[in-house]
């Protein structure tokens, strides 16, 4: 019917999986050498995502059935613009996380590089999967990869905020099964086109059931995407992580976003009848609060790290505001959406390299002597610091503005948010650049009082010389990908604009799974 | 709309079509390229940023001709159109009366930079942000997009924010740069929004076509915010009151950048905003109210504080902030003519406030400080300077003869003439009038406090005259000065007109730049503030005393100061609140959450709880196992602190679960369910070990009432839920599985077929995780050193005899037994309960057995401890099981199955899938093993000093 590759949708799926098992099966191979095919297979997902891309990109929804089993009783991948879009965002992420993996953290203990693999194993999965269960699946190789990064490297501060990563994400895994199950019981099915098309026609005393399923699924995608109040995990698990774990985690938070939005656009799109609309009323005040919260934190935050936590909390709070701004506001989310992430592992990778810089006040906002190369991360952390906040002329400011426009008709108060969060993460940055670059000293002593604030860090780490050339590869990768996301905008919001009218129009994805067939 | 020229008609040729577009791109690049060359001298630098607004003004020339002409050049590149968000470039005489400026002062500037620095700062990184700055504000000037505009206008605050903060060691550089970005900052944001309304309004960002819709906009329900917006970010950007306070912090930039930015250009993008939007926006009373009344506050204010400032750049600044107010009071005047005396202040202003701040600058440079009592008598150790420096203050005062003189007496005349419109009578004259006075009075101070007034007092250096060079940008000022005075409608007036007219968008008014218009109430009220600024500076002691002790009552930098701290330290408690809150108190508040969308859910539909199908009859098992099963639970939360026993509990209700699983007819998962309690409860009873016997009560007593109630609400709520799921009929497509498990999937166990076949990519998945987990957990023991109890709860010793005879025995015997028993419910797993998982565990049962029984040192002797290969080695089983389907073309883990007849068994059903089932038997396998061998380690560890001797048991 096509002339795409007949297994071009699981490939996004398969080729982190074969990269896994390969680097398992080769485990007693070279450092170099594992970090050589973990790198080649990330530039292999990325090709891969880039035929999907321009595959899907006419319009065409891409449905690949497992096992060969017709829907809704088998699992079907599902590859729509939105999948396509995701997955381009996700690999290119990985490419710089990969690589500024290889500058050591690799090497702080076993397995980093099939775990990571797993990882984005898992995130493909949930991205291309169209079976509500089968989503339920690559949450747990999500959750299960991720807390093995998590914890890569060993640390109190890593175990605790672990810790609490995981024992909320398996509460939260055991509400996504009781969701699942109370769809299942008043729907009938779990493949997601099904329920869209089974929702429209559900019977009044099922309804009931269906309502708490898909609301219980909107606290377990709230949670992982961080949303007030189930957003309290993240400061502590991101910030004490790895730099390259923090910075490919910079996506994870966007997954839950992507559940929430297929949620609200297929299960209970407009099509769902009873069903359509679930999310309406919770969705925006809790953006909202999110990033009002986020952006508390963000100003409060003791260092670099941390405030990228935060920052990252601000912007699924922005994410889903946009999201609640119908058509218009779905593509400019869907700008927005790879532009905070790289936004955010840059910031990541940068409280990293600070770090391995300033042995006494690592990250924190405090002042020490001049940085090697000050004049270069200067630039690189006002480079960054623009992104973050979506000052003008990057990619965040045009990112604001397309939300801002799109939510012109919504409440003022959207406006008054995102203008004062705005404003709040100005003065946030301003501040920590302040601190990190113009108050230095030639003074090594630590200020009384401060150590407190260290305890919680790694002491190995500091000691550690500056390190080779990948890790000022990654940083300015992902400078690039901002800049090229600002450049090539137009065609980058067009694309935006298509993927969010077809989400408008979910007929089209029911339609390609399920076929014309009328159960 | 006619005299718009669209560029490919243009008399220059298709070659200048980008030109605008370039001549605001070179100063960027350039910035870049002057960053790098610094390293090659200082000289070299200052040719390089000099070449490089040289040839942003070379580029600029065809257009800014054909300006003059009344032709406006609109360039565009195609960006972002689905936004309405392209690079468009317009050069009107607005835009050229700015480019002009910009570039003019800035090449000034920049030599003037080159001797103000010292050796020891680096020139290059002054010149690249200066530069970084003349490139956006050549965008703001030179922009035809609204949005676009607005993106070099915050480009300005930023590079201002670096300029500011040069000296980046110094407290009041860096607390001075955050203030100005934060200000300006904010009005950014309010005129991102203020434009925003403006493009809804009338459909485009163009300014085109806003300057076109003025009725529109003034008519439209929404003109009074956009306007307010607007002018926030105006006025915050032209230190207009009461946002003016970030203008002297900002004085703590190097002197150029005073000259440069926060007088001659930067704090003018506030008053160009005015000019460029004055045809679409003035004309309403709320215009002239909010704009002219802003505008005479500030004029007020800033001339008044100034006087008092004893910092020369103090004075300066607040001289600026009093001027723009005048600016700003002449298009909210709002008459043509005004608008034209705007303009032309403009022009003069930028010219005589850059000439002072340099001279400034230079005395700043050759004394060492900027204190006016300090500074004295500087007549006799700089002449030259010291007459450059008088004219120019001379053309702040408005002395006739020069070019402040020309648009202040404008100025004069439109008060007096709006006075009769704006029905504020004789207020209006008389503000002007007093501003008038102190701007004399201020002048006045400037000229006779640095120049004469005795000798200096205490200076760190020895003031002479500064390096030729450095005082030729000031002479070309004050020549201007004079020349514009003196001669206007022979220099300015060309390029005003075409300015002026570009503000209004329309014909120009009749004027007359002239020196003597006659005896007028302008002429008087400029000879009154004369007069009265000498009196004033003359009887200026008693009102020093008085500022004196009035100053510091109403610090805005401290009000906005405190404001801000107040925020930081909110935001910091918040935080410290938040990342205290407990475990315990997130889970709480997720299952909360679950609670209450749940609730919302079930009881936002009209649905009944219990569903239409009639109930099963109790039994009395049934009653008792369920019984049982609540007892337990109870039995777990109450005695979960003593852990063996909660965990021996435990195990009892993960059996009557798979009594349960019996009785509904599923003995695949009662298979599977008794096998992964038999793992779990090992697992967690090594795990235990390392964990002290007994939890001590940490929860008070309200914290306990508190989680009771939610759980036993949540427990409900769960209940109340699986009633409502179970009283319904199942109408799901369930059958379908049934009907094809045979034919489709080629075996009579469907709950293996649905495992293997149907949803083998969730299995797929599930082993994946079980894999991931069993890596994650091994990596994490590798790093984890863990310290165990010699005593158990009682303080007895651990017992010693730790491989029992008979247990050890029995073990290996049980080996083989029960490595059959797997097999034969692996094989039988397609057709009757059973399968690889189940294998799985139970082969991994019997291994641990013998670990159990044996010791680690016996068993590792015969067993791999890293089962690494046997899950690498399950997932690829799974992987090609999966992939092998392709080469039939069919999608991944298509399945095939057939009954192939062997020799001496019969006819053995086969399935592919089971392939893949042999994948999932080797991950589960391999990860129990490699879990439970890696924990069990940690304890061999972990006793090693105690039973080292001993060894294992040996037969």
């Amino acid at each position: 019917m096509s002339d795409h590759p007949a297994h071009l949708v699981i490939l996004p799926v398969l080729a982190p999986f074969v990269a896994a098992v390969l680097l398992l099966a080769l485990r007693d191979l070279p450092m170099a050498a594992r970090r050589w095919i973990a790198t080649l297979s990330v530039l292999v997902q990325i090709a891969i995502a880039v035929a999907l891309l321009m595959t899907v990109a006419g319009g065409e929804i891409l449905v690949y059935r497992l096992g060969d089993w017709p829907a809704p009783w088998g699992i079907v991948l599902v590859a729509d613009r939105l999948a396509a879009w995701l997955m381009l965002t996700t690999t290119l992420l990985a490419l710089f996380a990969v690589i500024y993996a290889g500058d050591g953290t690799d090497r702080q203990g076993r397995h980093f590089h099939v775990l990571f693999q797993m990882q984005l194993f898992g995130i493909a999965m949930a991205f291309l999967t169209g079976d509500l269960f089968n989503l339920f699946v690559a949450f747990e190789i999500l959750l299960i990869a991720s807390y093995g990064l998590l914890l890569h490297g060993g640390g109190p501060a890593r175990v605790r905020g672990g810790l609490h990563y995981v024992i909320l994400n398996l509460i939260g895994s055991t509400l996504f099964l009781f969701a699942a199950g109370l769809i299942y019981a008043s729907l009938g099915t779990l493949n997601m086109a099904d329920i869209a098309r089974q929702a429209a026609t559900v019977a009044p005393e099922n309804l009931g059931l269906a309502r708490a399923g898909g609301l219980l699924l909107f606290a377990v995608f709230a949670l992982k995407a961080a949303l007030l109040p189930l957003f309290l995990w993240l400061p502590g698990a991101y910030a004490n992580t790895t730099a390259p774990v923090a910075a490919l985690f910079a996506i994870m938070t966007k997954v839950g976003a992507y559940a929430l939005l297929r949620a609200d656009t297929l299960l209970f799109g407009p099509d769902s009848g009873a069903l359509a609309g679930l999310y309406e009323a919770w969705r925006l005040p809790l953006a909202l609060a999110t990033l009002a919260a986020g952006m508390i934190g963000a100003l409060a935050a003791p260092n670099l790290a941390r405030m990228a936590a935060w920052l990252v909390i601000a912007s699924v709070g922005l994410l889903l505001t946009a999201f609640s701004a119908d058509t218009a506001g779905i593509a400019a989310g869907l700008y927005y959406l790879p532009h905070s992430t790289f936004a955010a592992a840059l910031l990541f990778l940068l409280a990293e390299a600070f770090k391995r810089r300033r042995p006494v006040s690592a990250d924190f906002f405090r002042s020490e002597r001049d940085m090697p190369r000050h004049a270069l991360w200067g630039g690189l952390f006002f480079f960054a610091a623009v992104a973050a906040t979506g000052l003008p002329p990057l990619s965040g400011f045009l990112a604001k503005f397309m939300i801002l426009r799109a939510a012109s008709d919504a409440p003022a108060i959207i406006w008054v948010a995102i203008l004062l969060a705005a404003l709040v993460g100005t003065v946030a940055l301003a501040r920590a650049g302040s601190a990190l670059f113009f108050s230095t000293r030639t003074v090594e002593s630590l200020p009384p009082g401060a150590p407190a604030l260290l305890v919680d860090q790694h002491p190995g780490e500091a000691a550690d010389p500056p390190t080779g050339p990948r890790e000022l590869t990654a940083i300015l990768g992902l400078v690039g990908l901002i800049l090229a996301l600002t450049l090539a905008a137009g065609p980058a919001a067009n694309f935006a604009d298509t993927i969010a009218l077809q989400l408008s129009a979910p007929e089209l994805y029911i339609h390609a799974v399920l076929g014309g067939s009328e159960e | 709309m006619s005299r718009w020229r669209d560029e490919k008609a243009s008399i220059f040729g298709d070659n200048s079509e980008m030109n605008l577009f370039l001549a605001v791109l070179m100063p960027f690049l350039g910035a870049v390229l002057v960053a790098l060359a610094s390293r090659r001298g200082r000289a070299f630098a200052a040719w390089c940023t000099g070449g490089v607004a040289l040839l942003s003004l070379f580029l600029l020339l065809p257009a800014m001709a054909a300006s003059f002409d009344g032709t406006t050049t609109i360039q565009r590149l195609t960006w972002i159109p689905a936004a309405g968000l392209d690079l468009a470039f317009r050069l009107d005489g607005l835009g050229l009366l700015f480019a002009l400026l910009i570039l003019g002062i800035g090449l000034l500037v920049i030599l003037y930079a080159h001797y103000y620095l010292s050796a020891e700062d680096s020139l290059g990184r002054l010149y690249a942000y200066l530069l970084l700055f003349m490139g956006s504000m050549l965008g703001v000037v030179l922009s035809e997009n609204l949005i676009q505009l607005l993106i070099f206008w915050e480009l300005t605050s930023l590079s201002s924010f670096l300029l500011i903060a040069y000296w980046r060691k110094r407290e009041a550089a860096r607390r001075g740069a955050r203030l100005a970005l934060t200000i300006t900052g904010a009005g950014g944001l309010a005129l991102l929004a203020g434009f925003l309304l403006l493009g809804e309004m009338v459909g485009s960002y163009d300014l085109s076509v806003v300057l076109a819709s003025g009725d529109i906009i003034r008519a439209h329900p929404l003109y009074v915010p956009t306007l307010v917006l607007i002018l926030l970010g105006a006025f915050t950007k032209s230190a207009q009151f009461p946002f003016h306070f970030w203008l002297p912090h900002a004085m703590a930039a190097p002197t150029p950048v005073s000259a440069y930015l926060h007088s001659a250009t930067m704090v003018k993008a506030g008053v160009f905003l005015l000019a460029r939007l004055f045809p679409a926006l003035s004309g309403t009373p709320e215009w002239t109210w909010l704009v002219g009344g802003v505008g005479v506050a500030t004029l007020l204010v800033g001339a008044v504080v100034a006087l008092f400032k004893h910092d020369l750049k103090g004075l300066l600044a607040y001289s600026t902030i009093s001027h723009l107010g005048l600016i700003t009071a002449l298009f909210g005047i709002g008459t043509p003519l005004a608008a034209v005396a705007g303009v032309f202040h403009i022009i003069n202003h930028a010219i005589f406030k850059a000439g002072l701040f340099m001279a400034a600058g230079i005395i700043d440079h050759e004394c060492g400080t900027r204190d006016m009592r300090r500074i004295n008598g500087m007549w006799h150790y700089m002449p030259h300077t010291a007459v450059l420096a008088m004219v120019a203050s001379a053309a702040m005062a408005g002395v006739p003869l020069l070019n402040g003189f020309l648009s202040k007496e404008m100025f004069f005349a439109e008060a007096h003439a709006a006075a009769a419109d704006w029905r504020v009578g004789i207020f209006l004259p008389a503000a002007v009038t007093v501003a008038g006075i102190f701007a004399v009075a201020y002048s006045l101070r400037f000229i006779h406090d640095v120049f004469f007034n005795g000798e200096p007092i205490d200076l760190p250096k020895t003031p002479h005259e500064p390096p030729r060079w450095m005082k030729v940008p000031v002479e070309i000022i004050v020549v201007l000065c004079v020349l514009v005075g003196i001669f206007p409608a022979q220099t300015v007036e060309p390029l005003l007109a075409v300015a002026a007219s570009a503000v209004l968008q329309g014909p120009l008014p009749e004027h007359n730049l002239a020196l003597w218009h006659g005896f007028n109430p302008a002429l008087w009220m400029s000879v009154i503030a004369l007069i009265g600024g000498v009196l004033l500076y003359l009887g200026r002691k008693p009102l020093f005393v008085l500022h004196d002790r009035l100053s510091g009552r109403l610090d805005a930098r401290a009000i906005y100061e405190h404001g801000l701290r107040t925020i930081i330290d909110f935001a910091r408690r918040v935080l410290m609140r938040l990342e205290a809150i407990g475990l315990q108190h997130q889970a709480a508040v997720l299952i909360l959450a679950a609670l209450i969308l749940g609730s919302a859910g079930m009881l936002g539909a009209a649905s009944p709880l219990t569903g239409s199908r009639s109930l099963l009859p109790v039994d009395g098992v049934s009653l008792l196992a369920v019984l049982t099963l609540i007892g337990a639970t109870l039995a777990v939360t109450v005695l979960h602190r003593q852990r063996l026993t909660a965990l021996i509990i435990v195990g009892a209700v993960g059996l009557i679960v798979a009594l349960a699983f019996i009785k509904f007819s599923a003995p695949d998962l009662a298979l599977t369910q008794l096998s992964v309690e038999v793992v779990t409860i090992v697992l967690l009873l090594l795990a235990l070990y390392f964990l002290p016997p007994e939890t001590p009560a940490e929860s008070s007593k309200s914290r306990r009432w508190r989680d009771g109630t939610l759980a036993v609400l949540a427990g409900g709520g769960a209940a109340a839920l699986a009633w409502a799921v179970l009283t319904r009929p199942a109408n799901s497509i369930a059958g379908w599985f049934l009907d094809n498990s045979v034919t489709g999937g080629g075996g009579t166990n469907v709950v293996n077929v649905i495992l293997v076949d149907f949803r083998g990519f969730d299995t797929f998945g599930e082993i994946t995780v079980l894999a991931i987990a069993a890596l994650g957990i091994f990596a994490l023991l590798e790093n984890l050193r863990l310290i165990a109890p010699r005593r158990d709860v009682a303080g007895r010793r651990w017992d010693s005899d730790v491989h029992p005879l008979i247990m050890a025995t029995f073990a290996r015997l049980l080996l083989p037994l029960a490595l059959l028993v797997s097999v034969f419910i692996f094989v039988r797993g397609h057709n009757l309960p059973g399968g690889g998982f189940i294998a799985g565990l139970i082969t991994a049962i019997a291994l641990i057995m013998q670990y159990l029984a044996n010791g680690v040192t016996w068993t590792h002797a015969r067993l791999p401890a890293h089962t690494h290969p046997w899950i690498a080695a399950g997932l690829v089983i799974a992987l090609l099981t999966g992939v092998a389907s392709w080469l039939f073309g069919r999608p991944f883990l298509t399945s095939a199955f057939g009954h192939p007849s062997l020799p001496l068994i019969g006819e053995l059903p086969l399935a592919s899938a089971m392939a893949f089932d042999l994948g999932v038997y080797l991950v589960v396998v391999g990860a129990t093993l490699l879990i439970l061998i890696n924990l069990g380690m940690a304890h061999s560890v972990s006793h090693e000093d105690e039973h080292a001797k001993e060894g294992p048991w040996k037969p």
